[in-house]
């Protein structure tokens, strides 16, 4: 981290004219926010989509344990692969595509990767995202659930709530802990978005560790880089805190 | 109105249509890359040809030993077992000493590591290649087990904690009291039940180094790892069946891993997301 600081103040004019340099680089900017509209598209609809999966699993039907793997099997994907596993499905000539074509529904492909594509970009990112890393999501969650007491929802019942109601008063301010958590681990690694962008988009969406990777990598301005890594410090470290000031008492108890 | 054995018929056909749903939102994706990463180029470039029919295997071989991953495959593999030696090395004693000891600052240590779980590692990444310059450790493959050892340590020391702290102490007590060391009876009644426990957390570890790719191509150039050649390659460019074909070098070692260690999933990256 101090490296990190030295790094960054490293050439001539030092930490400033770095900082200078980078504030005046539309890319910084458009990393910035590219980053952290990604994670605000992202994070809600995995917590959505994660917190049906786990109602769903909790239901403990016949075979559950089946779609249970199933729903982990994203946790041993790499964000590269994922990437490129979503390529093949909305490439032009990919099986999304194909099939629509196929089906008569579309006249041509719809093209989601170039720079003149960049919202379908975006899409494609959040898509793979939403894929790839819910399953993270899910296990919290579900673990969260399984925490929480039969005798609570029967107790309900016996009173009268239908389902909806029960899933309102009791399961989800019960799970409001590993929500929270969830949420936090997920804002962390969003911050740190990098593989999949760059296999699908390049530096079409500048994301903040993809434009450190740039740096450090094509350009070899280690300062700049320095400095990228460091902004990603600084936001995962304002949200650790978050972390630590608010759900402390919730991971004592757990771990 | 329906009547109940309606109603309950719904609520069946229901259940069973989201969880059909559920599968193929994963498993489609997955079966449909791995289809193209075998399809015949003729095959993938015809629209009209949604599942191909003729597979090869010329593009995963050509990948592998044209394209230079098999090197790759070799240094990410390197790496991978690399870290999990040390990790293994430094991690297991650590959680051993968690799980079984009560001393001060036992709590704040505990918390500390979560701190360190947390903190992303990307900002070690880039100072580090100045410091590997200097030490002249660039662009070697222990320098980048030294890296993914730093990101993966946490993880195995909070995984094995758990799992000593789930073997009882009184068998090592009741081992003691009839004559064996504290070394051996740990070495001869504690590892051997720990063992299936420690052999996931190996696997785990192994996932996690294989699959990083942002340290792994910040820090070395030369002597790429199989994503962070991947991800060069695509970058610079690369006809669609290449990229198809390194899904399936990619995805399906680690994902044997889920067969492998069933037992031990959930509750794993229960404790490592906690």
């Amino acid at each position: 981290m101090a490296q990190a600081v030295a790094l960054a103040s490293s050439g001539p004019g030092g930490l400033i004219a770095n900082v200078a340099n980078m504030l005046a680089d539309p890319y910084f900017y458009e990393a910035l926010t590219n980053t952290l509209l990604l994670a605000a598209m992202i994070i809600p609809l995995q917590v959505a989509l994660a917190l049906g999966f786990a109602l769903l699993i909790n239901t403990k039907f016949p075979g559950y344990n089946i779609l249970l793997y199933i729903l982990v099997l994203p946790l041993t994907i790499s964000d590269v692969a994922a990437g490129l596993i979503w390529y093949s499905m909305l490439s032009p000539y990919g099986f999304l595509n194909k099939f629509l074509i196929d089906l008569r529904i579309l006249k041509r492909p719809i093209y989601f990767f170039g720079y003149q594509f960049k919202r379908m970009e975006y899409l494609a990112i959040v898509i793979t995202e939403v894929w790839r890393a819910t399953a993270i999501v899910f296990v919290i969650i579900l673990a969260g659930l399984q925490m929480i007491s039969k005798e609570y929802l029967e107790a309900a019942e016996v009173f009268g709530a239908g389902s909806l109601q029960r899933l309102k008063h009791i399961t989800l301010p019960l799970l409001k802990p590993s929500l929270q958590a969830a949420l936090i681990i997920r804002t962390l690694f969003a911050f740190q978005v990098f593989g999949q962008v760059w296999i699908l988009a390049g530096r079409d969406v500048p994301v903040l560790a993809g434009e450190a990777y740039y740096q450090q990598v094509e350009i070899k301005n280690y300062g700049r880089a320095a400095l990228y890594s460091l902004i990603i410090a600084v936001l995962s470290m304002a949200v650790g805190w978050f972390y630590i000031r608010f759900l402390k008492s919730t991971y004592i108890e757990g771990g | 109105m329906l009547n109940p054995n309606g109603r309950e018929l719904l609520k069946r056909i229901a259940l069973y249509t989201s969880v059909t749903i559920a599968a193929c939102w994963i498993l489609a994706p997955i079966i449909i890359s791995l289809l193209y990463g075998f399809a015949s180029p003729e095959d993938y470039y015809d629209k009209y040809k949604v599942i191909p029919l003729h597979f090869t295997f010329k593009h995963v071989y050509e990948l592998l030993f044209v394209l230079d991953s098999f090197r790759a495959v070799l240094n990410s593999l390197a790496v991978a077992l690399g870290t999990i030696a040390l990790s293994f090395l430094l991690g297991l004693p650590a959680g051993y000493a968690l799980a079984k000891f009560v001393f001060p600052g036992k709590d704040t240590l505990k918390l500390l590591i979560v701190v360190t779980r947390m903190f992303p590692i990307m900002v070690i990444a880039v100072p580090l290649t100045v410091l590997y310059i200097r030490i002249g450790l660039s662009d070697t493959l222990i320098g980048l087990v030294l890296a993914h050892t730093a990101m993966s340590l946490p993880f195995v020391v909070l995984i094995t904690s758990s799992i000593f702290a789930g073997i009882p102490t009184d068998y090592e007590e009741a081992a003691m009291v009839f004559g064996l060391s504290r070394v051996s009876s740990f070495l001869r009644i504690t590892l051997p039940l720990a063992l299936p426990g420690l052999a996931a957390t190996a696997m785990f570890t192994f996932i996690i180094s294989w699959n990083e790719v942002f340290i792994a191509s910040v820090l070395m150039l030369v002597n790429r790892t199989l994503p962070a050649h991947i991800l060069t390659m695509v970058t610079y460019g690369c006809p669609d069946y290449y990229k198809f074909a390194a899904i399936s070098i990619m995805v399906l070692p680690a994902m044997s891993f889920v067969l492998i260690a069933r037992k031990y999933l959930i509750s794993m990256w229960g404790i490592t997301i906690r």
